[in-house]
């Protein structure tokens, strides 16, 4: 599991995402409004939308290709559609420094 | 203990009777389902729209796993049944399960008949029947290019149509000269062969096929004639023949479907038939209408509840391809013994022909205008003596004239059947809206099932909604602007302005929504009537915005954008293009387009380059992607033109300078034309202007989208000056009543035109609203070079944060 720096929450305007890139491997920071951050794939399981660029209501995005939803706490796709983002851990220390942790594994396999 | 039910297919037919059957008697059997099929079952008939791509392979799913679940029903997919032991009651499948049943229902279905021609064993060479053809189609296009057809049927047209879809060059061969002969007479054949053409169908008829070439793969197709046709992939679609293998491998009576008396049952005792492969009184039917009936007959007879038993269908048939509208039913054809109401309409493209003996409704047969289909299939049913008003059944009391929807459910009984499909009677569907509370179609389809296989009758479903709801049978159903709130656009909007409302998230939560932030259809839609409303003092939401309006872009479907720089009138100057040009190469821009409203688009960008292009460009926006004006498209007119009368372009230049930028409902096309030959199709657009001689005519509600809509005339008017007052004052009451995302064409409908009118017939009121346009225009900012110029936004587009793999993983 790597712990890999990628900016400050400050960057973030609340309802709305920043995209990460590490490798080939392209993530979503989402901030909530009262500044929860989670952090999903950047690529709906539907046809690749880019989730970063979705309406955010309290902790669901919605695609802006399609229109699916998203909840963004395990990355399942809402019904009446299924399926699934990978979801990854964020933390965020005192400065408000945040932290993706990711398996090497998808870093490599991006 | 539970006696057992064990059910042979899981198709649409078998299905239908459980589930009608779990309603009377639930906990009354233990159940168990063999498909051959891997699949839970599905909605064959929409088959044909995921060939289309109109519905997803999802879509069509009627009851999930979880359904089976849920009813403590035991399926197997994947297992065919190859044994029935009658002696010992016993089923046993291919895959070595063996399993006792109480009672057995053989509800295998048909098999497609497969023309024995040599060669019919070829790659490439199908029937359409299941899930799997479909795939191999989708997949052939993919590859290849030509399809032939084999069948000029309801199922080989909708094949053919799917296989359009799908960008392949479709040919049918047929072997009648008709195209659908079993349903229609010639005249409705040969309109819809022509509808069929014109969408770029080719027909080989009075053809009969011989063989088929190729080696491996089929590479075309021999005639008895002589001639050939070359073909990457061939679709049978000849017919199909109930499946009856299994049942006459086990002693059940059979001739050519398994025979089953009233109450469906075979002539061994605890066997049941229903479906496609059931003969009843000597007919195996291919519809689902009276396969479902079936269904219910049954569903009684095994839940010990008294029926009449079942006594065959009239059936009727429609054909699901975009564009035509074909319906048949009963007997059609003209024998000496009939007589027919007939209208033909070839500019309208309609034909309408009803059949009568002894005064009564006995087939129908419609082309071009289907309304009336289901009210004539009641009367097929019922038997009704028309003696004496032949005329008004067809042409309606009102000799001629079509009924609105609402006027012919008013006038139908309540037995009338609205939904062929599922056999839902208007008398239901008020009897759900009434007592269960229903109030969208889409609960209408859950407590009845009305519309819930074809989908034909949603129309007609919606009318009878509107009907009940409707106190006075003319206002339409109230449905909130979303799922999170019952209110709809008008209380919203009023409550804005009544308490003074200024921002999304006190709209929320003075109107009590119950998704406390929104979902992604009310958020823009509250944003823009905040903005509307509160031009001044409300601050635009960004995040509420949808993403082509935030980034300024259209975004597509690989997640890059276009960008389109603002063309005032459609005119441009040579070194405006060399930029445009040098820029293109400069970003490396995949595609370069003029667009339909004569404009430029660089198509391919990545989200990072657009604040350095736009930069580059230094031109506006051209909002190609916003709720607001998009173009004003204009033709020569006097500059250039031999016959133009007026300065078209100078007209709409004027025009887009003026409301450039302006949110609107939902995005606004205008065009202005330089004489009534009307170049710039100014007819079928929001607001449309046509120069004529010492004036201009002003139209408006024209749509060229999804649904086509020409304009209705507003006014004429003499000078420019007044053209753009009118249309000032025009859209800004479009503006203020406008639903979110409603175009003008439907907007005009609603509202009527006369309301329209009135609104900004006196001088007084125009210069009202025009005085509140104003105010929005005087706010407005490009969008473009604020991105630019603001670090805070600019910095939005790039990545936060960008890591190689290998600087992390060493
Ligand atoms: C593309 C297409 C479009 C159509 N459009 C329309 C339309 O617009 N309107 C309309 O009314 N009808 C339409 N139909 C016809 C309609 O789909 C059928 O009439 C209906 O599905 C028949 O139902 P069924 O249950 O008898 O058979 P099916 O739905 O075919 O079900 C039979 C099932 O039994 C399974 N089975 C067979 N033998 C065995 C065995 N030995 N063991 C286990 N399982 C077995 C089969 O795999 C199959 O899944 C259409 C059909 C197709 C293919
Ligand atoms: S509309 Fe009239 S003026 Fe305009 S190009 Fe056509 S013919 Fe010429
Ligand atoms: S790609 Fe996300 S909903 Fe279609």
């Amino acid at each position: 599991m790597k712990r890999i720096h990628v900016g400050n929450i400050s960057e973030i305007a609340e309802k709305r995402s920043r995209v990460v890139r590490i490798g080939a491997l392209e993530i979503a920071v989402f901030k909530f409004s009262g500044g929860t951050v989670r952090a999903i794939e950047n690529r709906c399981p539907h046809k690749a939308g880019k989730l970063s660029e979705g309406i955010v209501c309290d902790h669901h995005v919605f695609c802006p290709l399609h229109d699916w939803k998203i909840n963004l706490h395990d990355g399942v796709v809402q019904a009446p559609d299924e399926g699934c983002v990978t979801a990854f851990q964020v933390e965020v220390d005192e400065s408000g420094d945040m932290y993706l942790h990711i398996e090497e594994e998808s870093i490599r396999a991006s | 203990m539970k006696k057992k039910i064990v059910m042979v297919g899981n198709g649409m037919a078998g299905v239908s009777c459980i589930e009608q059957m779990l309603k009377l008697a639930p906990n009354r059997y233990e159940i168990t389902i063999f498909g051959s099929e891997p699949h839970p079952n599905y909605n064959r008939i929409l088959l044909s729209s995921v060939l289309a791509g109109d519905a997803d392979m999802k879509d069509i799913v009627i009851n999930d796993w979880s359904w089976y679940e849920e009813n403590h029903i035991t399926l197997y997919t994947g297992h065919t049944v190859n044994k029935i032991d009658t002696e010992r009651k016993l089923v046993r499948t291919d895959g070595g399960v063996s399993v006792p049943y109480d009672e057995l229902i053989i509800a295998t279905g048909s098999l497609p008949f497969m023309l024995p021609l040599p060669g019919a064993d070829k790659e490439g060479v199908i029937a359409f029947r299941d899930i799997k053809d479909c795939e191999t189609m989708i997949e052939a296009a993919k590859k290849y290019k030509k399809a032939v057809v084999i069948g000029g049927g309801l199922l080989g047209l909708e094949a053919a149509r799917g296989l359009l879809n799908l960008n392949m060059e479709v040919s049918v061969v047929h072997i009648n000269e008709y195209l659908m002969n079993l349903q229609l007479d010639r005249t409705a054949s040969l309109l819809l062969q022509q509808e069929l053409e014109r969408q770029g169908m080719k027909f080989l008829l009075k053809k009969n096929s011989e063989s088929i070439l190729g080696k491996k793969r089929v590479t075309g197709l021999r005639f008895t004639d002589g001639s050939e046709i070359e073909t990457d992939l061939v679709v049978m679609a000849v017919g199909i023949r109930p499946n009856i293998a299994l049942a006459k491998s086990s002693g059940i009576e059979i001739n050519r479907g398994i025979v089953v008396n009233d109450l469906l049952e075979t002539n061994v005792p605890n066997i049941y038939s229903v479906g496609e492969c059931a003969e009843h009184r000597g007919v195996a039917y291919g519809l689902v209408a009276p396969l479902y009936e079936q269904g219910g007959v049954l569903a009684k007879r095994l839940a010990g509840i008294e029926t009449a038993g079942y006594q065959g269908s009239v059936v009727s048939t429609k054909l699901k391809v975009s564009g035509v509208d074909v319906f048949s039913a009963g007997e059609y054809a003209d024998k000496p013994d009939t007589r027919a109401v007939r209208v033909q309409d070839d500019f309208e493209g309609i034909y309408k022909k009803v059949v009568i003996r002894d005064g009564k409704v006995i087939g129908a047969v419609l082309f071009g205008d289907i309304s009336d289909g289901s009210r004539l299939f009641a009367m097929i049913r019922n038997g009704e003596d028309v003696t004496g008003k032949e005329k008004t059944v067809l042409l309606g009391e009102g000799g001629g004239k079509a009924k609105s929807g609402l006027d012919l459910v008013a006038s139908m009984s309540d037995d009338e059947i609205v939904c062929g499909c599922n056999g839902v009677s208007k008398g239901a569907i008020v009897q759900a809206v009434q007592e269960k509370g229903c109030s969208s179609i889409n609960e209408i389809k859950a407590c009845t099932k009305a519309s819930a296989s074809c989908g034909g009758c949603k129309p007609l479903v919606a009318d009878v909604l509107t009907y009940v709801l409707g106190a006075d049978g003319v206002k339409t159903v109230k449905e909130g602007i979303c799922g999170c709130t019952t209110l709809g656009r008008d209380e919203v909007v009023e409550a804005i302005r009544g308490m003074r409302l200024t921002t999304s998230k006190e709209v929320m939560n003075v109107l009590e929504w119950s998704n406390t932030e929104g979902c992604s259809k009310c958020r823009p839609a509250l944003n823009y009537y905040l903005a509307m409303v509160w031009p001044e003092e409300h601050e635009d939401e960004r995040e509420s915005r949808f993403v082509n309006e935030r980034n300024h872009a259209n975004i597509q479907k690989d997640g890059t954008y276009s960008v389109v720089p603002r063309m005032y009138g459609g005119v441009t100057t040579p070194k405006d293009l060399k930029k445009i040009a040098e820029i293109a190469e400069k970003y490396e821009v995949p595609l370069v387009k003029v667009t339909g409203g004569q404009r430029i688009d660089l198509l391919g960008v990545k989200k990072e380059d657009l604040p350095g292009m736009w930069a580059d460009l230094d031109m506006p926006s051209g909002y190609a992607y916003g709720k607001t004006l998009r173009t004003v498209k204009t033709c020569v007119g006097s500059t250039f033109c031999r016959f133009g009368t007026q300065d078209a372009i100078g007209m709409g230049i004027q025009l887009e300078k003026k409301f450039e930028r302006l949110g609107t409902p939902a995005k606004v096309k205008m065009a202005v034309s330089g004489c009534p030959r009307n170049c710039a199709e100014a007819t079928i657009k929001d607001f449309g202007v046509v120069a004529i001689d010492g004036g201009w005519e002003l139209h408006v509600g024209g749509n060229g989208g999804t649904k086509l809509r020409g304009t209705d005339l507003l006014c004429k008017v003499k000078t420019e000056e007044e053209v753009l007052e009118w249309s000032g004052a025009y859209l800004q009451y479009y503006r203020e009543t406008g639903k979110y995302n409603e175009r003008t064409a439907e907007w005009v409908e609603r509202v009527g035109l006369d309301t329209i009118k009135v609104a900004l017939e006196s001088k007084e009121d125009r210069t009202a609203l025009i005085e509140r346009i104003e105010k929005a225009l005087d706010l407005m900012k490009d969008p473009w070079k604020e991105i630019i110029e603001q670090q805070e936004l600019r910095k939005t587009f790039v990545p936060m944060e960008e890591q190689s793999a290998e600087s992390i993983l060493k």
